[in-house]
């Protein structure tokens, strides 16, 4: 099956008055239709930048200076900008990780959702509102018809992201990006929207991809995922593969640094203190040559001190891997 | 050791809270229950944590302690004395004993000030030094909390995230406290950062025998870092047990929520789910109604339950839980979601 979107070889730089300085450099992943692939890294990865490049909403300054970005066959990176803004809230939609600065507080949940639907599906106020009501009811609020008419500030954190799936969905978008859709949300409620935007998900066929620090989240929705690290991708695969057996030390790092739940009877065992990933992701214009990760890395030895970047290499079946010693495959 | 391997708190009673009630006026009529009855007890060298979700009230009740809000009602006995009570000087004096870490670093820095000036504000305010006494002082604060001592003169925007909690916490230590309250203090920085910082407020609990009232929504965190835990539900405590006996037999249904949602996906999960995790948000806490407060959302609530407020009651040692129907229910299986 063609992916829905394939990102091929995305590369965006930012112009500085020094020169340029690369930002993401030859990024390539895909998605298919009803799947979903997680972008995961720290702060500074390129993550969110990557999901702007992909709706062609990069700041000012960032521009894309090599690659392609295919929805559907079509490189929508090199589309005219009316074109691009026929596409956005159509075949292409995207939800933030906060509902509330994302909502226009001066307009009802029932007229932003509808807006999309008079723009790009030429409805009438009155059919696009009756669209906009099925949405809400589809993304499981309650009291939908009255929820229509009241404005974001009126509704809990939790109600205010359905909405913006609601408005995202409203569409039946190809492709959904969803930056950080649960991260303001309380536990209980992340589990609820998860849910629900799989549950959508099989119902439209909506190819999705989701950025997160939240290595929960990946394992819970992610069909892969492909882990950013200083602007390049250092490894990909399937998730649960790459979940049990990541092979670049900074994904084993990540991994390791999360306190993992331990219940029932493991919850006896101790544990001493958590595996640190010492310093911090380079910052923009302070890449190094060799490889990015080389001075937090414990594996890092004269190989990755003295040749340029590791190449992402195929590691396994599925699985691509950027590092000049990466863990043993088998585990 | 600050992990739940360490024996058992044994230390003194460092902090007691007693019946803490926060309620506020709202606009039109009502009132806000955010924090409303609130007791427990913080020994000497151990962490307290409170968990819960946005609008049970756990940073409400952090901010009462710390007097950032005006109390309704209760006592806040540190030390032998109220600090509730306390003005002027004597309340000074007890705030060298009790500090707070906040979740956003960077809005609790006053950005025109430098590195040094901000550790040494605690020190001249509260203990009286001079400038010179203060900065003599800032070396060793730097150090301990792993910032180079040149970063005295950058400006707070001039550090990473990470970096700026450091700073933080370096002002918190600095009057040497017995005590630190971290509101959600790791939750807005990335995952490799929270771990430094969680390895951090380890290391000095461990060197200095601080104790630590640790609010999140984080159970991992919590459970690495905490010796008891306090589940918090629109403005009370409904479960609270030492961090062991929380996570391998929690008896609240609230708590086996909170735990299946963040039990990691795979098949025991979706059982787990099934079952325990409850749907929808919180009611408001403006008035709320009579009888057990988790009522309205919990799948196992009987009549009783919307009729009468259960109190919190010992059910082990150290274990107390608020719930008409304890031991009724049949509990989850955590054994086999741990094993999947």
């Amino acid at each position: 099956m063609d992916p829905v979107l394939a990102v091929e070889d995305l590369t965006v730089t930012l112009t500085r008055p020094d020169g340029p300085v690369p930002v993401l450099e030859r990024l390539s992943f895909s998605v298919e239709a009803g799947r979903t692939v997680a972008l995961v890294g720290e702060s500074g990865c390129g993550k969110s930048m990557t999901a702007l490049a992909i709706m062609g909403l990069l700041p000012e300054g960032f521009a894309r200076t090599d690659g392609r970005i295919r929805l559907a066959g079509e490189d929508i990176a090199a589309a005219q900008p009316s074109r691009l803004r026929a596409l956005r809230g159509s075949a292409l939609s995207m939800i933030f990780q906060e509902p509330m600065t994302a909502l226009n507080p001066v307009y009802t949940v029932g007229d932003q959702i509808a807006e999309a639907l008079r723009l790009h599906q030429r409805l009438g106020r009155r059919a696009a509102l009756e669209r906009a009501l099925a949405m809400l009811r589809a993304v499981q609020i309650p009291a939908a018809e009255r929820r229509l008419h009241a404005y974001p500030h009126e509704l809990s954190g939790g109600m205010r992201q359905r909405v913006m799936i609601a408005m995202a969905l409203a569409c039946r978008p190809k492709l959904l990006i969803a930056d950080e859709p649960t991260t303001a949300l309380d536990v209980t409620v992340q589990a609820q929207v998860f849910d629900l935007l799989k549950a959508l998900q099989d119902e439209m066929g909506t190819a999705i991809v989701l950025i997160t620090h939240d290595l929960g989240a990946v394992a819970d929705i992610a069909d892969t995922v492909a882990v950013l690290y200083a602007g390049r991708c250092i490894e990909q695969g399937d998730t649960r593969s790459v979940m049990r057996a990541p092979q670049h030390p900074y994904t084993r790092g990540l991994m390791g640094c999360t306190p993992h739940l331990r219940l029932g009877a493991a919850a006896d065992a101790g544990t001493g203190p958590l595996r640190e990933i010492p310093g911090l992701v380079p910052p923009l214009g302070r890449r190094p040559a060799i490889c990015a990760f080389a001075d937090r890395c414990g594996r890092a030895d004269a190989t990755c001190l003295d040749n340029p970047q590791p190449p992402l290499a195929e590691a396994g079946p599925a699985r691509a891997v950027a590092c000049w010693h990466p863990e043993a495959r088998a585990a | 050791m600050t992990s739940n391997a360490a024996s058992a708190p044994t230390g003194a009673d460092l902090l007691q809270v007693n019946d803490l009630k926060v309620h506020f006026p709202v606009p039109g009529g009502g009132r806000v229950h955010a924090v409303d009855g609130v007791s427990f007890v913080v020994r000497r060298g151990a962490s307290f944590g409170i968990v819960g979700e946005s609008g049970s009230g756990k940073s409400t009740t952090a901010q009462g302690i710390m007097r950032l809000v005006p109390a309704t009602a209760g006592q806040v006995v540190l030390r032998g004395a109220d600090i509730l009570g306390l003005r002027g000087a004597r309340l000074r004096q007890a705030r060298r004993h009790i500090q707070m870490v906040f979740q956003d670093p960077f809005a609790s820095l006053d950005p025109r000030r430098c590195a040094g000036d901000l550790v040494a504000e605690p020190l001249r305010l509260l203990e009286g030094l001079s400038r010179r006494q203060a900065a003599a002082r800032l070396d060793a604060l730097f150090a301990a909390v792993g910032l180079p001592s040149e970063a005295r003169s950058l400006f707070p925007h001039q550090f990473s995230g990470g970096q700026r909690q450091r700073l933080c916490i370096a002002r918190a230590l600095a009057t040497e406290p017995d005590i630190i309250v971290c509101d959600e203090a790791v939750s807005a920085l990335d995952v490799a950062i929270q771990a430094q910082i969680l390895n951090l407020l380890a290391k000095l609990q461990a060197e200095r025998g601080l104790a630590y009232i640790f609010i999140s929504h984080d159970l991992g965190v919590v459970q690495h870092l905490c010796d008891e835990v306090a589940v918090m539900y629109l403005g009370r405590i409904v479960e609270q047990a030492p961090t062991r006996t929380f996570f391998s037999a929690p008896r609240h249904p609230y708590s086996w929520s909170l735990i299946s949602a963040a039990v990691p996906a795979g098949p025991a999960r979706d059982a787990l789910k099934a079952r325990y995790l409850v749907r929808g948000e919180p009611p408001s806490p403006i008035d709320p109604p009579a009888g057990c407060r988790f009522a309205g959302r919990c799948p196992f609530a009987v009549e009783r339950c919307r009729a009468e407020d259960p109190a919190l009651l010992a059910t082990g040692p150290g274990h107390y839980v608020a719930c008409h129907r304890v031991g009724e229910i049949e509990a989850p299986d955590f054994d086999r979601a741990q094993a999947a």
